[in-house]
């Protein structure tokens, strides 16, 4: 099959064929250079979609929840696009990716995407090109995004800088009482999801819950009030209710500049990281060749590691193509 | 993942890979198993699951019981280089030419499908013949599962 030109691929996109989706998302994912124009249009054309987050420790039941959850959102006719994060194996580089054994008849339905993407190396819980993928979802007319985080269970601000609605799953009974106090993922919660209310335990960690966000421990938000919505897959409760839950939330974010000011947040987080990443890369394919040399000097204690990064720095244009 | 069983980590994967790139640009071999119909036997799935994954590949497991539908529209979402089925249950002789088929179908046919379990011998040529890629039964090496696959998505080329 000949090679598809990335900016080639992208009227197919906006039709929402899913076979020129598949494959930008591939080369939006592998960091391709070839398909950065045609990422630059998809950005363009991007900015309808509402972008939900779904986070919280592994096991609490994100990918249950997920399938339930784009099963009621397909009752109201709406497109779904959802992408599923696993780690990969920091000793391979690969990954198995299992988030679609949970999701059953949706993964079926004409009307709903799943992408299972390993993290790549990225940390906060996010993969690497999440964000693109993001914009292309958007772009071929998903009208809701869902992004199911790798469980790490810490540090997963990434997330919210990513999303306009977040959602915080905690299950009952897996150790500690709130995880999500531990993990500090709290007060990144726009709506608050306490998985497995079919078991007894349930009702105390919702309790917890409310008790913590009346005390003020998760940030403010402004005049949203943080919902806790308690959930059953086992007895099919409470996603209607979370579903409800996020509409009003993105009924609240339209109202005055509230989602106006959402976007700057993300797009500010996106061109920072951006910028990072050009510096990394660059970084990555120029220190080649320096790294043997000034490791004879720090082995020889004639150089301490911040000075020589700071020599291996000095060398790194950039501005520089590869 | 972890709660699926056999699937999570259980004996430490090869060395440390050197600098794993984190930005620079990255060929990642994807590859979708997955078991179809009626066939429970998952240990040679898992292990060909796992044996990919340390070889470096990003590995989309589907779970039991698919239908060749489910699978090819999986695939095709993904983009994965490869499907492979395992099938151990005699039903390979409509499973296979039903999906080679169904990609067909989806304007798919870039997706390469392999597969393994218990299939005779005349059989897997009549596969072959039909368009699957590799056929490996019991007791082949983990290795050369990892060879065969590298060794087809080379020979296919960039897309
Ligand atoms: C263990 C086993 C079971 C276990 C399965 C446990 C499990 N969770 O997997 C249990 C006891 C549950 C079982 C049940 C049955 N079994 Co049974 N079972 C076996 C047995 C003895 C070994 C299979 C196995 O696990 N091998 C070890 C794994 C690692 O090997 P493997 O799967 O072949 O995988 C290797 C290769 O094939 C290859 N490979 C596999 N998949 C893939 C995929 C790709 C893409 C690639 C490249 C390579 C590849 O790589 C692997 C590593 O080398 C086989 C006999 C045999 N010789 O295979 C019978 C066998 C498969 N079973 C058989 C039967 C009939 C049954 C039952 C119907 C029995 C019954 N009447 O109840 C049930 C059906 C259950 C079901 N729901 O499907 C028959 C199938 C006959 C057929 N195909 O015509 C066999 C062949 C026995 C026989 N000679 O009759 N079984
Ligand atoms: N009792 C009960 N168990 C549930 C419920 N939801 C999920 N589970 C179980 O909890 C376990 C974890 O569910 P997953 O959906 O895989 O959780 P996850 O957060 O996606 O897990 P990771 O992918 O490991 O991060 C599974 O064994 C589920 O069957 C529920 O509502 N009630």
């Amino acid at each position: 099959m000949a090679f598809v030109h990335s900016l080639n691929l992208v009227p197919r996109v906006l039709k929402g064929e899913v076979n020129a989706v598949a494959r930008l998302l591939t080369r939006a994912e592998a960091g391709s250079h070839e398909c950065r124009p045609a990422l630059d249009e998809i950005f363009r054309r991007a900015g309808r979609a509402h972008i939900i987050g779904i986070t919280g420790v592994p096991g609490s039941g994100k990918s249950t929840l997920v399938a339930r959850l784009v099963a009621a959102i397909r009752q109201t006719g709406r497109r779904v696009g959802i992408v599923a994060i696993d780690p990969s194996s920091p000793f391979s580089g690969g990954a198995i990716l299992g988030d679609r054994i949970r999701m059953g008849a949706i993964a079926a339905d004409p009307g709903v995407y799943v992408r299972s993407m390993a993290t790549r190396g990225a940390l906060g819980g996010l993969a690497r090109g999440t964000l693109e993928a993001i914009d292309v979802l958007d772009a071929a007319g998903y009208e809701m995004v869902i992004i199911e985080t790798v469980g790490v269970g810490q540090d997963e601000v990434e997330v919210a800088r990513a999303t306009h609605t977040t959602v915080v799953v905690s299950a009952p009974g897996l150790g500690d009482d709130i995880q999500a106090i531990k993990a500090g993922i709290l007060e990144i919660a726009d709506i608050h999801v306490v998985s497995k209310c079919d078991r007894s335990d349930a009702d105390k960690t919702v309790a917890d819950l409310k008790n913590m966000l009346s005390m003020g421990l998760a940030s403010a938000r402004g005049s949203w009030q943080v919902p806790v919505v308690p959930t059953s897959a086992a007895r099919d409760e409470g996603v209607a209710e979370l579903v409800a839950a996020i509409d009003r939330h993105w009924t609240f974010l339209r109202e005055g500049n509230r989602l106006e000011e959402r976007r700057r947040l993300i797009n500010e987080r996106r061109l920072l990281k951006a910028g990072e990443e050009i510096l990394r890369d660059q970084f990555v394919r120029q220190r080649n060749g320096q790294v043997l040399k000034l490791l004879e000097q720090l082995q020889a204690r004639t150089l301490s590691p911040r000075t020589a990064a700071e020599r291996l720095l000095q060398d790194i244009h950039p501005g520089d193509a590869p | 993942m972890e709660n699926d069983g056999a699937l999570g980590d259980r004996a430490l994967p090869p060395a440390r890979k050197e600098n794993i790139p984190m930005t620079t640009e990255s060929k990642v071999i994807r590859v979708l198993v997955a078991k179809v119909g009626l066939d429970g036997h998952d240990r040679g799935v898992k292990i060909v699951a796992r044996t990919l994954r340390d070889a470096g590949m990003e590995v989309i497991y589907t779970g039991l019981h698919r239908t060749p539908e489910e699978v090819v529209d999986a695939a095709v979402q993904e983009d994965v280089d490869v499907i492979g089925i395992s099938i151990l249950s005699g039903a390979h002789m409509t499973v296979f030419p039903r999906l080679l088929k169904l990609l067909d179908e989806r304007g798919a046919k870039d997706i390469m499908v392999v597969g393994g379990g218990v299939i005779p011998d005349d059989e897997v040529i009549q596969l072959k013949n039909l368009g699957v890629k590799e056929i490996m039964l019991q007791d082949t090496p983990p290795d050369s599962i990892v060879a065969m696959i590298r060794r087809i998505v080379v020979e296919r080329g960039p897309r």
